[in-house]
Order: C-alpha cells, then structure tokens, then sequence
C-alpha cells in the first residue's frame, strides 16, 4: 500500500533543475509530482514518475545521486478540511510525519497527498480505520 | 607461493646488499665528481672529495640536493654523460613550479624497467598477465616505467594512457585484463564508471593493481579492492630518482620494498637535515648508486615516511618504506594547526564516502576558514534535510576528533569537484593570494 518516489540530491546551482528535468524527458519520463525541499547549499528533489526503477537508472546514469524512497499516497477529499481530516488521525495515532506534498487528482473532488512516514505499515493501518484511502501507483497515475 | 623477478638480487642476504651498496656508492660519487660540475662544486663548498666516501656510514658527510637544485641546474646542469649517450628524457609535471627533466642512458632505462618488472612480479604478475597501463604515456614517467616493466616480465601489454574511461573498460572486458596500472584516484573513478556502464566486479578479470603517483590511504586501498575485486598494490618512484619502481609493495602489503642495489635510503629532519635512526618518521633522502645519465645524491624526496628492516614474510631482504603520510611540503598550517590531506581523506572513508573531496583554505580578516567539499554518495544520500544535516555535522565532528580544529562541511553532487583523470586537486589555498 506505498508507491515508490525517486529522490535526488541537488546543488544550490542555477541550471540544476532544469537538467535532471531534461534527463528524465529524454528518456519519455512524464512527472505526476513533486516537491523539493532546500537548504542555502543544496536541494532534493522527490518526483512520483510511473517507471521509478527506470527514473533511478537514467538518472544514476546521468551521474546523479539518487535514490528510491517508499512512500504512502493518500486520496483526500478536495474541500476545506479534507487534508486537515487525515492529519488529525495521524496525529491522534502519534504519527509523525517527515515531509508532505498534495497535487490535484484526475477525479474531480479528490486530490492526493504524498506522505513519508518512518512507520508505513502502522500508518496504512490508522488511515484504513479511519476509512481514508491509501493508493498504490496504478491508481495514483490514472485517477 | 611468492614468485620474485630477480630473486638472487631481491632475497640476497643483508651483508651483500650492504656490500654491493659500498662498492657501487663509491664508484657513483666519483662518476658525479668527475662529470658534473655543479654538484663538485657543492663538495667542494663542504670540503668533500670522492675519497672521503668509503662506504654508505660516509654518506652522511654528502651534501643534499633539493628540488630548488634540479630547478636551478635545469636543463643541463646535472647531466653526468654526454647528450649523444643518452636515449630519452622524461619529466615531471611542473604543476608546482618549474620542470625538472631527467635523462636516461640505454642502461638507465634498462635497470628502470626492471625496478618495474619486480613491482609487477611482486604484485602476481607472469607472462600470462594482460597489464592494462593507464597511467599517463609521454613526459610522465609513470605510462612509460610501467609498461617497459611489463615487457620485461612478458605480460601481454595495453598502452592504453590515461583517460577514455568507458573505452578503457571496454577493453578490460574484451580483452579481459587481468593486472591494472595507474594513479588511485583513476582506479576509484574507473570503480564508479564501471558501475555507472551497468557492470561490477564480477563482470572484469582483474585480479592486480598497481597504484602510485599520489598520495592513498588504506581506507582508499580497500574501497578500490572492494569495487574490482583485485588486491591492490603500492608503488613508489619519482622522476628525479628514473620514475616508479624506486620501492613496490609485495604480498604482505605493510609497506614497499625500496630496490636497495639502486637507491640508498636515509631519513633525515626536514628542519636540521640530521640523519635519524631506522624507526624514525622523517623525510626520504635518495641516493642513486648506478646511474648513469642522471644520478643524483642525497635527493631529497620531501615525502615524510619510516624505513623498517623488520624480517618480510615475502622472503625480500630489501628495507622497506612506508607509504608516505604526507609531504613536508603538502602540509597545510590552518589555525596554526598541521593539516595533512591524507587526515582528511581517511575519516571520509572510514565514513562511507568517496575520496572525491576538496579542501578550500582561505582568510577571512584574521582567521583562515577551512572548508571541506565532498561528493555525496547513494550510501550517504538520505531524503530529508534533516539527515543530510546530520550527516554533514557527523563528519564536520570526525574531523575535528581528528585534527583539533572544526572544518565547514559541505555535500556536493558527484563528479562536481574538479578531477584530471591524473591526479586529483585536493586542495585550493586561497591564503597565498592575500600574501
């Protein structure tokens, strides 16, 4: 019930986005996501692409470093308080969440969340009681 | 079982090394005394004449050459035989200052090259090898030492030089090399370039290596043993003294035998020039005893180390050195604290990083600033800003265990850090452009 993430390791420089962007398009990678997070010296860059096995390969390839990270995709109702709902019940089952980012789904009134956790399994488990769908990436690509 | 090129020579008894280095001693300072004016002139200022060297507890009484020396005698000047008896000249690089060539009569080259063929042997080298040579092919000595040394043994040889790197591993799979030649530095890069082409160890042939023309650690020797699945040896040499070969490792990787019936070893205080004890850590002084076209006394190599006649389970009787911890010149002074690349590059391994690493040294105001870039590994690599924090701040904290002071430690992308396919720039001083 996780989807796999590639992340990778990018220096503070004016360019470097747009190349790893432009290895990943040579090789007919389309992105459904992502996020980066950065400091003064360096970023990281985490993209949910369909081939994430092939997404690593091409990128290491390219001298990248880089590598694959499971994380949880959460659907989420697109309204006021859809997010704030499934925090609240990660947050009742004291659950700590290192990073996240939301896009909007193809089905209209849903969006998704990515979600990295330290505990998947125990986190999949407080979401499924709590009726909140986790996605595995098939679903997360075309819904 | 250890196999020796020339073992008559490289297991003779200590009494006849000590005999063969008295008589050829003697016979090499009055060479240099009959033929080169410069340093006769040196003796001269000592009070020295040929006579007063009998044997090598004379040698002390010599007067030292420095590499300000082989500069200043450039070209000509410590040549010890007519230009028409030489048959080449090889060079350093002269990244650090002004060339120094050196000459070689048909002999020199000869008893170079076996200096060379006992490292290979040493390392399992036979006739049924295939040496791929990468180190550099021209003025360096490196490219051309190795490969006459592969001739003589009878190894299949691939003159490859330096650099190509994907072709390089194209020809170590096709014509599955078996021994590999070159600076660490290109073996790791090749270790990282054989993965990158999607292949591992258990795709080569290699089973030797033989690294030298920069400074390595044993952290480093392990990390390239690991990615090709080879044992990798150790080799010393300089251009003054003929090129690699001076001393090689053997199977007991504890230090290298230096070829005692062509170089005199002597370690000595970089700062009072006395002569030290065996045991004792100091800077190497070489003193050629058959060369021919270029022979130098008491050179001194700058390269700190320890001499050790300790009992080899080789079966070599020749003293050995070991590797060099640092060059009485390549020591950085940082806060007022010796700094020695070597320190640095250690702690990165013993950490799980690569030896891809630059130290930047430059003055703010009063105060020098000590920054360390290293190149992040997938190991190393974690997906949160947090770890990669902790990361930097564990080795920034390595560190200063180990040196006293704190260096800045920063995470850079692979393959960023400037690299030859030479030798590697480890350090960038910016202090000298204030002074």
């Amino acid at each position: 019930m996780s989807v796999k993430q590639v992340s990778v390791f990018l220096e503070n420089k004016s360019g470097q986005l747009a190349d790893v962007c432009a290895v990943l398009a040579e090789n007919g990678m389309s992105l459904r996501a992502l996020s980066i997070a950065d400091t003064k010296e360096y970023g990281i860059l985490r993209v949910i692409v369909p081939d994430a096995d092939g997404a690593l390969e091409v990128l290491r390839r390219g001298g990248y470093t880089c590598k694959l990270t499971q994380v949880l995709a959460v659907e989420i109702d697109d309204r006021p308080g859809g997010m704030a709902y499934v925090l609240q019940v990660l947050s009742e089952a004291e659950i700590s969440v290192d990073y996240a980012y939301a896009f909007i789904s193809h089905k209209a009134g849903y969006a998704h969340m990515i979600l990295r956790v330290s505990d998947i399994d125990e986190t999949v488990k407080a979401l499924t009681e709590a009726d909140i769908r986790t996605l595995e990436m098939d679903s997360l690509l075309t819904e | 079982m250890e196999r020796y090129y020339q073992p008559e020579i490289e297991c003779a008894p200590i009494e006849k090394i000590k005999a063969w280095q008295n008589e050829k001693l003697a016979s090499q300072v009055r060479h240099v005394w009959d033929n080169v004016a410069y340093y006769r002139n040196l003796m001269q200022e000592k009070g020295v004449t040929p006579d007063d060297i009998r044997s090598t507890d004379d040698l002390y009484k010599l007067p030292f050459l420095t590499k300000t020396d082989l500069r200043d005698a450039y070209p000509y000047a410590l040549l010890a035989k007519p230009l028409s008896d030489c048959v080449r000249i090889q060079s350093t690089s002269g990244t650090t200052g002004k060339r120094v060539v050196a000459f070689y009569t048909q002999k020199d080259v000869d008893l170079w090259e076996e200096c060379c063929a006992r490292a290979i042997v040493a390392a399992g080298g036979t006739k049924d090898d295939v040496c791929q040579v990468c180190y550099g092919y021209g003025l360096f000595t490196g490219g051309p030492g190795l490969h006459g040394g592969s001739h003589k043994v009878g190894c299949l040889t691939l003159p490859m030089s330096s650099g190509n790197t994907e072709r390089q591993i194209q020809f170590m799979l096709d014509l599955q090399s078996t021994i590999l030649c070159c600076t660490p530095s290109y073996a790791v890069y090749i270790g990282e370039t054989l993965r990158e082409m999607g292949y591992s160890k258990e795709d080569i042939h290699l089973k030797a290596g033989i690294f030298g023309a920069e400074p390595w650690t044993q952290e480093m020797r392990r990390d390239i043993e690991n990615t090709l699945g080879i044992r990798a040896y150790d080799i010393y040499g300089l251009t003054e003294t003929s090129g690699p070969g001076v001393s090689f490792e053997c199977s007991e990787q504890t230090g290298m035998h230096i070829n005692e019936d062509h170089f005199l070893a002597e370690i000595i205080d970089p700062n009072t020039g006395e002569v030290l004890p065996e045991g004792s850590k100091g800077e190497l002084v070489f003193t050629s005893l058959d060369k021919e076209a270029f022979p130098l006394l008491r050179y001194r190599t700058r390269d700190i180390c320890v001499l050790s006649r300790k009992k080899c389970s080789c079966g070599r009787t020749h003293i050995k050195m070991s590797k060099p911890m640092g060059r009485s010149d390549d020591m950085m002074i940082i806060r007022g604290v010796n700094v020695f690349p070597s320190q640095i590059e250690a702690v990165l391994l013993k950490q799980g990083y690569t030896s891809n690493y630059q130290i930047v040294v430059d003055r703010v105001g009063s105060t020098d600033t000590f920054d360390v870039y290293v190149e992040v590994t997938e190991e190393q690599f974690a997906d949160t800003v947090r770890e990669l924090t902790l990361h930097e701040e564990q080795l920034a904290g390595a560190m200063k265990l180990m040196l006293g002071i704190n260096p800045k430690v920063h995470l850079v992308q692979p393959k960023s850090i400037a690299r030859s396919e030479g030798k590697a720039v480890r350090v960038v001083d910016k202090r000298k452009l204030h002074d």
